[in-house]
């Protein structure tokens, strides 16, 4: 593999990400660390359901009572659309059309960041409600659950941002098409991981 | 290693061995340490025998017990068995899939420095306050509990070495998914290859749930937070879970590959072809997926209820049966055979029936309300010292004999090898067959002490004998490795004469760069195929002799995980209201980590090529360290 | 010659048999000799596994013995080179079958067991006049002692579990502090003492312990709770039913205890309030209410050891009020010192605590 070498739409392979042997790697490892991380997740759900409402004896918070579904929607609606954006990214990327691919990272990119945001703001909120991270066992569990895949947001964009910025005068080749390639995959799994906290923490909260 | 490494200075050798992506090398750096907190956990388990040799005795404070019961748990499993078989999969797996390397050399030197750094950290309990005193399992309440730093640092500790240990998961399945040479299907893989996949697959599965149990641990500890507070609305129960889905798996992470190193002896030292390899493979698909089902029976007397103790019960009691099928298509396998009782085969000989006693403790403790009785008695640790030690280290023993000329290229001394085995394997049943029995006359485990009218004493005074002659047993072992460093006799390909896969079609130890032309693979058992057929070379090639592509050295993967040392120590004391500098601590170490991560990230690291002219140089002159 | 030989073989023989009898342990702890209904059931799972496993123990030996006799290379020459079968279908068959046929066998017992031994659904029987027709015992595990308390009864004891023989005895079992687990060997099967539920399971005594060496069953905490655990034990009274309803009547006696002689009410003094204030933490009447500090004391003169396990006499009692933390290190009680404005108790003092303590009974 040649870091030099220059590539033409036409000269692009099919699948940039696993033609050549360290992207097959990157991508097969890739996809077993989703599943270890997919465990993760399971765990911290399967904690957060266990001890969700629970809290010291006259605990006066209660999901039903603490969750404002407009602010997490429009949260919600913010992701899948970073995701979409994240995609069309990879559609460019494939063209070898790097300045696209930019562009549409670019906005994914702040997207991400904007959902990033409103949940420091809707955490910040509860805090000054009196729901702080050491306010009960349901406390614990929400915030380390939410939280964790906050992280993996923060680390998305860092990944991202981090790539464009070492790429940017370069543009494609076979070495980074597997990283971009990887990064974008990394962003749908958060996006997929927040589908499952919408609907397990927000939804169910409120209804339950 | 060869006469080219020896001329390099000591300081040389050490940042060789500090920066090295090489499988190979990583290999050796696992079988150090890993032998190293081998001989700490052994220590542990003799001052163990020595305060329960006879009732009341006070060799050993009541505190100073549990921290030393835990820690010998702890490191025996996480820092001494664990690592030890890594570096068998590492040294290994790649040569029998007839691969270069494994598939991220850079991951595979980090995730040995995680393990190496989070296993030293555990371990400077001992010198910084008191370690962890809570068992290997920590249950939440006692954790909790505990004064001081101790459990902080199991949980710290065990978190950075399972990051270790979950890499180098991913990076043999990634391996052996995509690295195998032509000709090399999945149901041609050696027997130890495929038992190393499965195992990697379960690390990946089972250690994500332990961390998220250890950083619910950390959390309520140094953070404030309540996962586990019970007048906080937590749950100890929750650990108990977290721990077991963990726990259970990881029984079989470590006895997977134990069943593969005998797989191999088996077959080699009996000169026969494994029999019924599908069925053995299948076995150990099945064993792998079954240890995800059933950690409950690790919780029969927590309160689950009937249904839930019945269904783990059975779930448990079915997995006798890939077990059974695996010691009987081993029996099989030497059946006919021609057997040559050298050291390794010794081993595994003596495996059976001490792996068979084993087995049939645990279908009884799946008996769940017979294991009412025995859960938590002396008979626990009993049966799964007969796995573990039966099992697991029979195997590295075995392992370690049967590997060493291809690890180091001279062969440790069969005299003393079996002296070893003598003692060792004595000792092993005089100290835990008496166990089951005190565990069926009502001792408790984890008890630091009894009283000398509970009956207990003779039985305590033969195990604590039989702990000796384990002792002696590794004492010779150490004599037998310094001695044959020592003499340095060198060996050819196939030391043993009977090497059927392909780490036995190449030199010992091999060249940095494993094969210079990838091997084409016809069948199972290649090496062997190509020997009965004269094939003077041992294997036919799928390729022209060419320019090689290897990965650079690396420092990185030292800095990363240091940094997650110097972190942990300001989490460790986050909290303590008289230690300012915590959180400086704390932050300078993620950005050691995650700085490094980024200069890993930024800088293209594209390896380098060997070329033809220098492979052919090597094939005569011999060289075959690369440097 | 031939009679060292002989006196040796006795010697084996005597060896064998010693062995042969210490295995089955102590009655008063041996789940091998097994006191109780549950027991006894769990004792019989263990006998028909054992023979199960002994089946497939033989079976194995016998195939692998004759592997290694018979293909030894010495027996089959340096240069042989065996046929590489593949495998066989039959057999592999053959050893999946069997073994799923002999887990049948132990699955069976198994299921029927566990929802046996875990059904409680008669705790809450009530006779016509209201009362529960079976006796219910909760009890509360703390920093290694045990607390007992029987709700209908309205009385506490502590460490000295006393129950009638012969019928269904229910068990409530929570802890105060740090998880423990609540171990009878020789009457039953151990259950965990969680801090944050009730586990709730039954036990039969079918034996009286004044029948025993030492006139009592031993019990044990079964689950690491810190450095005392290997002394958390508490002891069983077993008696029969017209004796246990006697006890249960002295002990519901409002009656506090008199202390018979000047030593014995010197050391009343010294344990009440214008003492030492032990009374602070411990109860002296067994109709008290739960939830003590330290145990109940009101049979402490009945009872068969100190602090759990120490023997029961003045002596060992005397030490252990002067420093606790030497034979029960990380137990809650203060040493006497620091209860008597840092002054080491006199030889004196102690001799009247110690006789106080003694004279506290409500058995004749």
């Amino acid at each position: 593999m040649d870091i030099n070498q220059r590539y033409t739409p036409q000269s692009w392979p099919e699948h940039p990400e696993t033609a050549t042997m360290e992207g097959k790697n990157k991508f097969i490892g890739f996809w077993l660390l989703l599943a270890a991380e997919t465990v993760t997740f399971a765990s911290l759900f399967a904690t957060y359901l266990a001890l969700k409402d629970k809290g010291p004896s006259g605990m006066e918070f209660s999901a039903a009572g603490l969750f404002e579904l407009p602010l997490v929607f429009a949260m919600t609606m913010i992701l899948l659309t970073s995701s979409l954006t994240s995609v069309y990214a990879m559609y460019h990327m494939k063209n070898h059309n790097f300045k696209a691919m930019q562009a549409w990272l670019g906005i994914t990119v702040l997207l991400g960041a904007t959902f990033l945001g409103l949940e420091i703001y809707e955490f910040n909120h509860y805090v000054h409600l009196g729901f702080g991270y050491t306010n009960s066992a349901f406390s614990s569990a929400f915030y380390t659950l939410v939280g964790t895949h906050g992280a993996h947001v923060l680390f998305g964009l860092s990944w991202f941002i981090a790539l464009m910025l070492r790429n940017a005068k370069r543009g494609l080749n076979m070495y980074n098409a597997p990283k971009f390639y990887l990064a974008s995959l990394y962003w749908h799994f958060i996006d997929v991981v927040w589908v499952f906290i919408f609907t397990v923490v927000y939804l169910m909260g409120v209804i339950g | 290693m060869s006469s080219i490494a020896q001329k390099k200075g000591f300081g040389a050798t050490i940042w060789d061995f500090m920066t090295t992506v090489d499988h190979k090398k990583i290999a050796i750096l696992y079988l150090i340490s890993g032998g190293f907190f081998f001989l700490v956990g052994g220590i542990e388990a003799m001052m163990i025998r020595i305060q329960l040799a006879k009732a009341g005795n006070d060799f050993l404070s009541a505190g100073l017990y549990n921290e030393i019961i835990t820690m010998h748990g702890t490191t025996m499993i996480f820092l001494a068995s664990m690592p030890i078989l890594l570096a068998f999969m590492n040294a290994i797996m790649p040569l029998q899939i007839g691969a270069r390397d494994v598939a991220f050399p850079f991951l595979n030197s980090l995730g040995f420095w995680l393990f190496f750094f989070g296993g030293i950290f555990l371990n400077l309990s001992w010198f910084m306050g008191g370690a962890p005193d809570a068992g290997w399992t920590n249950y939440a309440s006692l954790a909790l509990a505990s004064e001081g730093h101790g459990i902080d640092f199991y949980t710290l500790g065990l978190t950075i070495s399972g990051f270790g240990t979950l890499i180098a998961g991913i990076n043999f399945l990634v391996t052996i998914i995509n690295m195998r040479a032509p000709g090399m299907t999945y149901m041609r893989m050696p027997l130890f290859t495929w038992t190393t996949f499965v195992a990697s697959a379960l690390i990946l599965l089972a250690f994500p749930p332990l961390t998220v149990g250890l950083f619910f641990m950390v959390f309520d500890r140094l953070f404030g937070a309540s996962f586990f507070a019970v007048e906080m609305g937590g749950n100890t129960i929750i650990w108990e879970h977290l721990f077991w889905i963990f726990g259970h798996p990881e029984v079989y992470i470590l006895i997977l590959p134990a069943f593969g190193i005998f797989s191999e002896i088996f077959a080699i030292f009996s000169r026969k072809r494994l029999f019924g390899y599908t069925a053995l493979v299948f076995a150990t698909i099945l064993i792998g997926f079954y240890g995800f089902m059933v950690w409950a029976h690790h919780m029969f007397t927590v309160g689950l209820g009937p249904t839930a103790n019945a269904v783990f019960a059975l779930a448990t009691m079915i997995i006798a049966v890939p077990t059974g099928i695996k010691i009987f298509n081993w029996l099989l396998t030497i059946w006919g055979g021609s057997i040559s009782f050298t050291t390794p085969m010794i081993y595994a000989v003596a495996f059976i029936p001490s792996f068979v006693a084993g087995g049939v403790t645990g279908v009884m403790q799946a008996i769940a309300p017979l294991d009412y009785q025995l859960h938590d008695s002396y008979f626990i640790v009993a049966h799964f010292h007969y796995v573990i030690v039966g099992g697991v280290v029979l195997a590295i023993l075995a392992g370690t004999h049967l590997y060493w000329p291809k690890m180091f290229g001279t062969m440790l001394s069969e005299k003393l090898g079996k002296w070893t085995f003598w003692f060792f394997f004595i000792g092993f049943h005089l100290t835990f067959f008496i166990q089951h029995f005190l565990g069926l006359m009502g001792m408790p485990r984890r008890v630091y002490t009894f009283g000398a009218d509970q009956g207990w004493d003779l039985f305590n005074a033969i195990s604590s004998a039989g702990a000796i002659f384990m002792a002696i047993g590794v004492i010779i072992l150490l004599v037998n490795v310094v001695m044959t460093t020592i003499k340095n006799e060198r060996v050819g390909n196939d030391p043993w004469g009977d090497g059927r896969t392909l780490e036995w079609a190449i030199p010992s130890p091999p060249p940095f760069y494993n094969f210079a032309q990838t091997p084409l693979v016809r069948g199972l058992d290649s090496f062997w195929i190509e020997k009965m057929e004269g094939n003077k070379k041992g294997m036919i090639f799928a390729e022209p002799l060419g320019d090689i592509h290897m990965p650079n050295n690396s420092f990185i993967p030292f800095v990363m995980s240091l940094g997650m040392f110097v972190a942990s120590f300001g989490a460790l004391y986050f909290l303590d209201g008289d230690k300012p500098w915590a959180l400086a601590v704390l932050v300078i170490g993620l950005l050691i980590t995650f700085g490094s991560m980024l200069v890993r990230s930024l800088k293209d690291d594209l390896g380098f090529h060997i070329t033809k002219a220098e492979l052919l140089k090597d094939a005569k002159g011999g060289n075959t360290d690369g440097h | 010659m031939m009679k060292g030989i002989k006196k040796w073989r006795l010697f084996a023989l005597m060896t064998a048999l010693l062995v042969f009898l210490a295995g089955c342990g102590r009655e008063e702890i041996s789940t091998l000799i097994p006191a109780g209904e549950v027991a006894q059931d769990q004792f019989n799972l263990l006998i028909l596994s054992s023979i199960v496993m002994l089946f497939v123990i033989i079976v194995v030996s016998i195939i692998f013995v004759l592997a290694i006799v018979k293909f030894r290379r010495s027996k089959m020459g340096e240069d042989m080179i065996p046929e590489q079968v593949e495998g066989s279908a039959r057999l592999e068959f053959l050893w999946t079958a069997v073994p799923i046929v002999l887990l049948l066998i132990l699955a069976v017992p198994t299921v029927y067991s566990t929802f046996d031994l875990a059904d409680v659904s008669t705790m809450d029987v009530q006779a016509e006049d209201g009362t529960s027709t079976h006796l219910t015992v909760n009890v509360t595990g703390k920093l290694y002692w045990w607390e007992f308390e029987y709700p209908e009864q309205g009385i506490v004891t502590a460490q000295e579990l006393v129950v009638p023989t012969d019928e269904r005895v229910y068990f409530n079992l929570i802890s105060a502090d740090i998880k423990h687990s609540f171990w009878i060997p020789s009457v039953g099967g151990k259950l965990d003492v969680n801090p944050e539920n009730v586990n709730t399971f039954y036990l039969t005594f079918n034996q009286e312990s004044s029948e025993l060496d030492d006139g009592v069953f031993y019990g044990k905490c079964a689950e690491l709770c810190g450095p005392s655990h290997a002394l958390m034990d508490f002891k069983v009274k077993t008696v029969d039913r017209e004796e246990f309803d006697q006890w249960v009547t002295a002990m519901q006696s409002e009656e506090p205890p008199v202390a018979e002689g000047d030593l014995a009410q010197q050391g009343e003094e010294l344990f009440g309030p214008d003492g030492l204030a032990c009374i602070q933490c411990h109860a002296i009447s067994g109709s008290g209410g739960t939830g003590g500090i330290g145990p109940n004391l009101a049979t402490f003169g009945d009872r068969n050891r100190v602090a759990g396990y120490l023997e029961h006499n003045e002596e060992n009692l005397k030490n252990w009020i002067q420093d606790p933390q030497e034979y029960k290190p990380g137990n809650l009680m203060p040493d006497a010192s620091s209860l008597n404005n840092g002054e080491e108790l006199s030889e004196q003092e102690l001799d009247a605590l110690a006789a106080y303590l003694m004279g506290l009974t409500v058995e004749e």
